[in-house]
C-alpha cells in the first residue's frame, strides 16, 4: 500500500508522449500541479488540453512516459491503488456527462452510493448540501438531465464530480457554453470550493476571465510540450508568439479594462 | 467509541497519508452542561461510522440543559463531516430548545460549516406508492397507447408518401447518394447472413419432410412443401423479421440519436424537412432491398432443401428440380414477392417512428429501439396473415 509522500506535487507527468496515428499529440511532456493550486491549462484549439487530461486519468493510452497522482505511479498500480486514487479525484467532463436516464438526485449519489455505506437519509441531504454548493436549488433534485439549462448541467457535473469531497478535481472548460455571468459565478464558485474543501484544481479553460480570476498558476500547451507556465503576469510578459497573441488580443484587452 | 475500521466495501483505505485513526465524539461533562468533542478526521470515507456517532449522539438532546459541539481537535473536515456536525448541531437545538453553539471551529473550516448551513429542507424523492387505481390507469394508458400507435404510424406513412410525392414533382431534390448508402447497408452487406440463415431454414425443412414423409413413402412431396413454403410464406416472413431486427433497430438507432443532439432540429432550422433528407432514402432503400433479400433467400432456403433432399433423402437434382416445376407456378413466387416490399414499407415506417419519439436519454434509445423491432415483427406477421386471407379470398 503506497502511502502519498507529501510532497508538494499532486499531479507529476514526466515525458508523456500520446500518439493517434501516425499522429504525435504530446511529445514528452511535462508538468507539476501543485497541492491546493487552480492550476489554468491554456492552449490552441487542437493542442491536445484534453488528450492530456484524459491520459492522465487513464482515459487515453501513451506511448511513453511516467504519471503520479498523490504519488501513486499509475501504470504500476494495481486495481486496488487505482481504485483508492480514482476515489480521490473528481471529473467535470466538457459536454457534463451526466448520466441520462438518471436523475440530479441519483446522478450525485451514485459515487457516493457506491463507495460508502450510509443511510439513504444521508446520502439525501448530502446531494443537498452539493446543489447549494454549486448554486442550484434543491428543486432540480427529481429532474432529468435532459430537463436542465447548459449552465445547470455544467454545475450538477460538478457537485457529483465533488460527491465524495475529492482532494483533486478536473475540470474540462467548465465556462464554455456559459453566459459571462454564469461564467463569472462559475469561476467564483470553483475558488470558493477550492478555499473551503482545500481543492486543487486542474482546468482546462479557453475563458481569459477565468484564467484571470480564478486561476493561481498558469500552463500553455503548445506542439505537444508545455511551452510556459507561471502567474498571469509571467504569462502577460512572455515573448512567445501564441502567448502573446493570446493575452494581448482584442478580447485580452477587453478583459483587463 | 468500540467501532472497527471504516467498513468501507471498496478501495479499503489504500494511499491517504493524513488519516490518522478514526473519528471520534467524546462526552465530556462540564457543570451543568455537556460538552461533545469530536475529534480526528471527520471525512468523506468515514461516513458510515460518523453518521452511526452523530445518530447516537442526537438523542442527547434537551438530556442537559447546556449542551456544545467542540470542534477543536478535528484533524480533517470536509462536506460530510461538516454536514453530519451542522445536522447533530440542528438536532440538539430542536430537542433541547436551546440555541446549541459549535465551538474552537478554525477559520479555514468555518467557510466550510457556514457552506453547509445554508442547507434547508431536504426534499423526499419522487416515488409514488404502487396502487390498483395506478395500475389501472397504467394499463388504459397502454391500451390508448395502442390507437396513438396508429395514429403515429398512418401520419409517418402519408408525411413519407407527401416527400415522395414531392420528390416526385421535384427530381432534383431526391437523394441519390444517401440511398444508395442504405441500400448498401441494408441490402448488399445483410446478403451474407440472410443466405446463410435461408440456406440453413431450408435444409431442416427439407430434412424434417422427408424424415416424416418416409413413414408413407411419400418422400418426393417434400419437394411440393418445400417450394409452396418457402416462396409463398417462410422464405419472406423469415427475410421481414431478419430485415426488422438489423435495419429496423438500426433506423431506429440512428434516428433516435440524431434526435438526441438535435441534429434533426439543426436540419429542419436550416430549411429541410427530415422526412425528406433523412427517412425517405431509408424507406426507400429498404422498399429496394427486402424483395431482392427475399429472392436470394428462397434461392437459398431451396439450394438448401434440394441439397438435404439429395444427400439424405436419395432424391437426386434433376427429380427435385422435375418435381419442383410440376409442384410450384409462379403465382406462388410472385404471392410471396408482393408480400415483400409492404413488409419493408412497414418495418421502415415502424422504425422511423419509433426514432423521432426518442427522448433525451440513453435509456429512451434503448427502450424506443426495442419496441421497434417488436413491433416490426408484430406488424410483419400481421401483414402476412391479411396477406394470406386476401389471397386465398381472390383464389391465388
Amino acid at each position: 500500500m503506497a502511502l502519498a509522500p507529501q510532497s508538494d506535487a499532486i499531479i507529476r507527468v514526466r515525458d508523456i508522449t500520446v500518439q493517434f496515428g501516425n499522429t504525435r499529440i504530446l511529445d514528452g511532456l511535462n508538468l507539476d500541479v501543485k497541492r491546493g493550486e487552480i492550476l489554468g491549462f491554456v492552449g490552441p484549439s487542437g493542442a491536445g488540453k484534453s488528450v492530456l487530461t484524459r491520459t492522465i486519468i487513464g482515459l487515453v493510452p501513451k506511448v511513453a512516459g511516467r504519471i503520479e497522482v498523490f504519488g501513486v505511479d499509475l501504470d504500476a498500480a494495481d486495481a486496488n491503488q487505482r481504485r483508492a486514487v480514482e476515489r480521490r479525484w473528481g471529473i467535470l467532463f466538457q459536454q457534463g456527462a451526466l448520466f441520462s436516464s438518471l436523475t440530479v438526485r441519483q446522478n450525485i449519489q451514485f459515487p457516493v452510493r457506491e463507495y460508502l455505506d450510509v443511510s439513504q437519509q444521508l446520502l439525501d441531504e448530502i446531494m443537498v448540501a452539493k446543489l447549494v454548493m454549486v448554486g442550484l436549488r434543491p428543486e432540480v433534485a427529481d429532474r432529468y438531465p435532459s430537463e436542465l439549462s447548459g449552465g445547470m448541467v455544467k454545475r450538477v457535473a460538478l457537485a457529483r464530480a465533488l460527491a465524495l469531497d475529492p482532494e483533486l478535481v478536473f475540470l474540462d472548460e467548465p465556462t464554455s457554453g456559459l453566459d459571462p455571468i454564469g461564467a463569472g459565478d462559475f469561476d467564483d464558485l470553483v475558488r470558493t470550493l477550492q478555499r473551503t474543501l482545500g481543492l486543487t484544481v486542474f482546468m482546462v479553460t479557453h475563458d481569459l476571465d477565468s484564467l484571470y480570476t480564478a486561476c493561481d498558476r498558469i500552463a500553455v500547451l503548445g506542439n505537444g510540450k508545455i511551452v510556459a507556465a507561471g502567474s498571469i503576469a509571467d504569462m502577460k510578459a512572455s515573448q512567445q508568439p501564441w502567448l502573446k497573441q493570446y493575452f494581448n488580443g482584442k478580447r485580452a484587452r477587453a478583459v483587463v479594462v | 467509541m468500540p467501532l472497527g475500521p471504516a467498513g468501507n466495501p471498496r478501495g479499503g483505505g489504500a494511499g491517504d497519508g493524513s488519516v490518522n485513526g478514526d473519528p471520534t465524539l467524546e462526552r465530556i461533562a462540564r457543570g451543568n452542561g455537556l460538552a461533545l468533542c469530536a475529534a480526528g478526521p471527520w471525512i468523506a470515507r468515514h461516513a458510515a461510522i460518523l453518521e452511526e456517532i452523530v445518530t447516537d449522539a442526537e438523542k442527547l438532546g434537551g438530556s442537559r440543559p447546556n449542551i456544545f459541539i467542540d470542534v477543536s481537535q478535528v484533524s480533517r473536515l470536509d462536506t460530510f463531516g461538516a454536514w453530519l456536525i451542522e445536522r447533530l448541531r440542528r438536532s440538539l437545538t430542536t430537542r433541547g430548545g436551546v440555541e446549541a453553539q459549535i465551538a474552537g471551529l478554525s477559520a479555514n473550516y468555518s467557510s466550510l460549516v457556514n457552506e453547509v448551513r445554508r442547507v434547508k429542507a431536504v426534499p423526499p424523492a419522487d416515488s409514488e406508492p404502487v396502487t390498483i387505481s395506478g395500475m389501472l390507469d397504467g394499463v388504459g394508458r397502454s391500451v390508448a397507447g395502442i390507437g396513438a400507435t396508429f395514429v403515429d404510424l398512418i401520419d409517418m406513412l402519408g408525411a413519407v408518401l407527401a416527400a415522395a410525392g414531392n420528390v416526385f414533382i421535384h427530381p432534383r431534390s431526391f437523394r441519390l447518394t444517401s440511398t444508395i448508402h442504405h441500400l448498401e447497408q441494408v441490402c448488399w452487406r445483410a446478403v451474407p447472413i440472410i443466405v446463410l440463415i435461408t440456406f440453413l431454414i431450408g435444409c431442416i425443412i427439407s430434412q424434417q419432410g422427408i424424415f416424416h414423409f418416409r413413414q408413407f413413402g411419400a418422400d418426393i412431396f417434400v419437394v411440393d412443401m418445400l417450394g409452396v413454403l418457402v416462396l409463398r410464406e417462410i422464405g419472406v416472413l423469415l427475410v421481414a423479421i431478419m430485415v426488422a431486427g438489423r435495419s429496423g433497430s438500426a433506423y431506429t438507432a440512428e434516428l433516435g440519436s440524431m434526435k438526441m443532439r438535435e441534429e434533426i432540429d439543426a436540419l429542419r432550422t436550416m430549411g429541410f424537412d427530415p422526412i425528406e433528407v433523412l427517412i425517405l432514402p431509408r424507406m426507400l432503400a429498404l422498399v429496394l432491398a427486402l424483395p431482392i433479400l427475399a429472392f436470394l433467400g428462397a434461392m437459398a432456403a431451396l439450394y438448401g432443401g434440394g441439397l438435404v433432399a439429395w444427400l439424405y433423402g436419395g432424391v437426386d437434382p434433376e427429380a427435385f428440380l422435375l418435381r419442383l416445376r410440376d409442384a410450384i407456378s409462379i403465382n406462388h413466387f410472385v404471392v410471396g414477392l408482393i408480400k415483400a416490399p409492404v413488409m419493408a414499407a412497414v418495418i421502415g415506417i415502424v422504425a422511423c417512428v419509433e426514432g423521432l419519439a426518442v427522448q433525451g436519454s440513453a435509456e429512451s434509445l434503448g427502450q424506443h429501439t426495442t419496441s421497434s423491432v417488436v413491433k416490426g415483427i408484430f406488424f410483419v406477421i400481421v401483414m402476412d396473415g391479411v396477406f394470406a386471407i386476401f389471397f386465398a379470398a381472390i383464389g391465388i
